[in-house]
């Protein structure tokens, strides 16, 4: 260990140092002084992003390593990591107001939205299998126990174990997978992975990669181990499915891009094969279901699960060219999802979730400004041309085109247009229908500043999106 | 050959002795004054003769899941004790650090009260 | 007749399975739903203790301790929200968690 390895970490060294301190002098902060962990902890973000863009790299296309090859530091982890950043501060501005409505711990939220910020650096940034695990642990842990902030809330506290026994079983099955690769292999390293697997392939390997894919799957949310994704949006408190629902999707993408492409980039051909059928199933399935619901964080879920379905899409097809487009989807993604569940969060201001979708009718009468960022979010969602989904959606499939998969891009085109249509049914419920309860809605400045930011950033990613793409393809 | 095994008898000796000595000083110079309650069976707090299958106070799983974290330290920090000849000042720090984390999580149960009765 | 890698990991398969298997067919209490979480994981440090003495060297050893020190967290979080969950309903039987569905 160095001080040029030390250096290259800098972000999260900082990051988990301001952890801690915000932890220890927040259980001295009087009760009304509780504001001040929120303002913290966005600043904490903030001294991050510049860290992260400050440190001087010749090249910013260069691939460091530190601690043993265990941590990597490249250009996709520092944009994933920036956005990550974003999202984050984004969901603490708007979480501000929820949790003290609904009474929840101020400090042990943050504390525990930063440990788990920290888990997906890590597990951006991870070069190892034992940073992998790590860094996916520290994701979940702090998750389990933000889905069960709210103590006395029955549907809370079951979400959380539903969470808890399902994405236990997923690390288990992924770490019996990664034994397997190590056995073989006989490193944790996974470019060393990829040098050894090179020289061909045997079952255990296979029967490794199985897990492996297994468990990111389940991670993921896609079909067939999508089961905990609907029941624990559900339960969370809005604010902290705003937070399960973006931060770790943006990790898991940059996970299966280390494990998959950079260790067991070999392997393609079977991974692949597998992959599609995780795609496709999700992709139909997600958005099939997402129109029965009635529920928008239900609703919600299964789009997600139709969205991660898209994105692995790009992941499938193995190309440069596809894991851009994913990359790009990811980001787009969390940026949507965030937004989403930001309007939802404002809704609920008087100590009940604004989870039916009744909640939205006639919104556009009660406070246009809000109706308008959520009609922005739902097209993007839909991939209504000129959003930033609709570009990821097109490279996406433009991707799996290229590599000569036909039916599937047509497939992913049928169930976009159907998926569409529930996207729409909520804009039609803010604008056409009339409005249930007419309570002014109040909102603080910071979250209007957020919240407009977040709604137009669907618009400005869509018009100048070759920005983003440009840096997502010289990711790859 | 026997030789090796001195350390370990007298570290038992002394082991022993400080033991006997502390519990025959405690009961010479203790002051005694018995009575129905100091006597009565003791059963960690509760009542004592009450059917021994009942429930356990919930705290009593808050100190355990408290202690499944903080002992787990001992697993990292005998390794470290071996080598740290080896490692040098940079092991030595990097375990400060753990140790200083363990520290920050310990401050924060206490100041929450969780190590209260 | 000695012990080879394979009777090593056939035990952590076996182990494996049956966790999987523990969390899958249980449907009576959580706690057991944790002790299978617990076995699966070390299933998994017996496969990476077999290998890392297979090929000789201490990587896999390594990684064992991470599982444990996680594994002990991870128990400590699933008893936490056990007891919570035990708060609001008096039930830890796996079929009361029905309050979400749809």
């Amino acid at each position: 260990m160095t001080a040029a390895d030390l250096m290259l970490a800098l972000p999260e060294i900082f990051v988990l140092g301001m952890t801690c301190i915000i932890m220890l002098f927040g259980l001295w902060l009087p009760e009304e002084r509780q504001g001040m962990i929120s303002f913290v902890s966005i600043m904490t973000l903030v001294f991050a992003a510049i860290i992260l863009l400050g440190w001087d790299d010749p090249d910013p296309a260069a691939v460091s390593f530190a601690f043993n090859a265990t941590f990597v530091r490249d250009q996709m982890a520092d944009v994933l990591k920036l956005s990550a950043f974003i999202v984050l501060a984004a969901i603490l501005v708007y979480a501000r107001q929820y949790l003290r409505v609904f009474k929840v711990a101020m400090l042990e939220y943050h504390v525990l939205s930063l440990f788990l910020l920290l888990g997906v650096m890590v597990l951006i940034s991870a070069a190892s299998m034992l940073t992998v695990y790590l860094g996916l642990e520290l994701i979940a842990l702090p998750s389990y126990a933000l889905v069960a902030l709210r103590r006395d809330d029955q549907r809370s506290t079951e979400a959380a174990m539903k969470y808890f026994v399902l994405g236990s079983l997923a690390s288990g099955l992924l770490l019996y997978g990664l034994s397997m690769i190590y056995g073989v292999t006989g490193t944790l390293s996974l470019a060393q992975v990829a040098n050894i697997t090179a020289m061909g392939n045997n079952t255990v390997l296979v029967l490794g990669l199985i897990f492996v894919v297994i468990g990111i799957a389940f991670k993921l949310g896609v079909v067939p181990f999508h089961m905990w994704v609907p029941d624990v949006y559900h339960g969370a408190p809005a604010a902290v499915t705003a937070l399960i629902g973006s931060l770790p999707k943006l990790a898991v993408f940059a996970m299966a891009i280390r494990l998959l492409s950079d260790g067991l980039g070999n392997m393609q051909m079977h991974w692949m094969s597998m992959l599609v059928v995780l795609a496709t199933l999700s992709i139909v399935v997600g958005n099939l279901v997402a129109i029965a619901q009635s529920n928008l964080k239900r609703m919600l879920a299964y789009s997600t699960i139709g969205h991660m379905g898209f994105m692995l899409l790009g992941l499938l097809t193995g190309s440069d060219q596809g894991f851009s487009a994913a990359m790009f989807y990811a980001i787009v993604y969390a940026i949507m999802a965030a937004g989403a569940f930001g309007v939802m969060i404002l809704l609920s201001q008087h100590g009940v979730e604004a989870e039916h979708l009744d909640d939205y009718k006639g919104l556009s009468k009660r406070s246009p400004w809000l109706a308008l960022m959520m009609l922005m979010l739902m097209f993007s969602m839909a991939g209504v041309p000129v959003f930033a989904g609709f570009f990821a959606k097109w490279l996406v499939i433009q991707a799996v085109i290229d590599a000569g998969m036909i039916w599937l891009a047509i497939l992913a085109v049928i169930f976009s247009v159907i998926g569409a249509f529930y996207y729409l049914r909520v804009v039609k419920l803010m604008y056409f229908d009339a409005p249930d309860k007419d309570d002014a809605i109040s909102v603080p400045a910071d979250f209007r500043a957020a919240l407009t930011l977040n709604g137009s950033a669907q618009l400005l990613l869509g018009i100048f999106a070759n920005i983003l793409i440009g840096l997502c393809v010289a990711s790859f | 050959m026997l030789n090796e095994y001195w350390p370990i008898l007298l570290f038992l000796i002394i082991a022993a002795g400080m033991g006997a000595a502390l519990v025959v000083i405690g009961s010479v110079l203790g002051p005694k004054r018995p009575d129905d309650e100091k006597l009565s069976a003791y059963e960690c707090g509760f009542e004592a003769f009450e059917d021994a299958r009942m429930k356990f106070d919930v705290r009593y799983y808050l100190v355990a899941i408290l202690f499944i974290i903080f002992d787990l330290e001992i697993a990292f920090l005998f390794p470290w004790a071996v080598v740290l000849e080896q490692i040098g000042w940079t092991g030595f720090w990097a375990m400060m650090v753990f140790l200083g984390l363990l520290v920050v999580g310990f401050i924060y149960e206490w100041k929450k009260g969780a190590l209260e009765w | 007749m000695s012990l080879t890698l394979a009777h090593f990991l056939a035990l952590g398969g076996i182990l494996f399975s049956l966790s999987v298997a523990g969390i899958f067919l249980n449907r009576k209490n959580i706690i057991i739903l944790l002790m299978a979480i617990e076995l699966m994981l070390l299933a998994v440090n017996m496969n990476f203790v077999a290998f890392s003495r297979f090929h000789g060297h201490l990587e896999g050893q390594v990684f064992v301790f991470f599982i444990l020190t996680v594994a002990a967290a991870e128990a400590a979080i699933g008893l936490a929200i056990l007891m919570v969950l035990f708060r609001n309903r008096n039930s830890i039987n796996v079929e009361d968690m029905d309050e979400l569905k749809g």
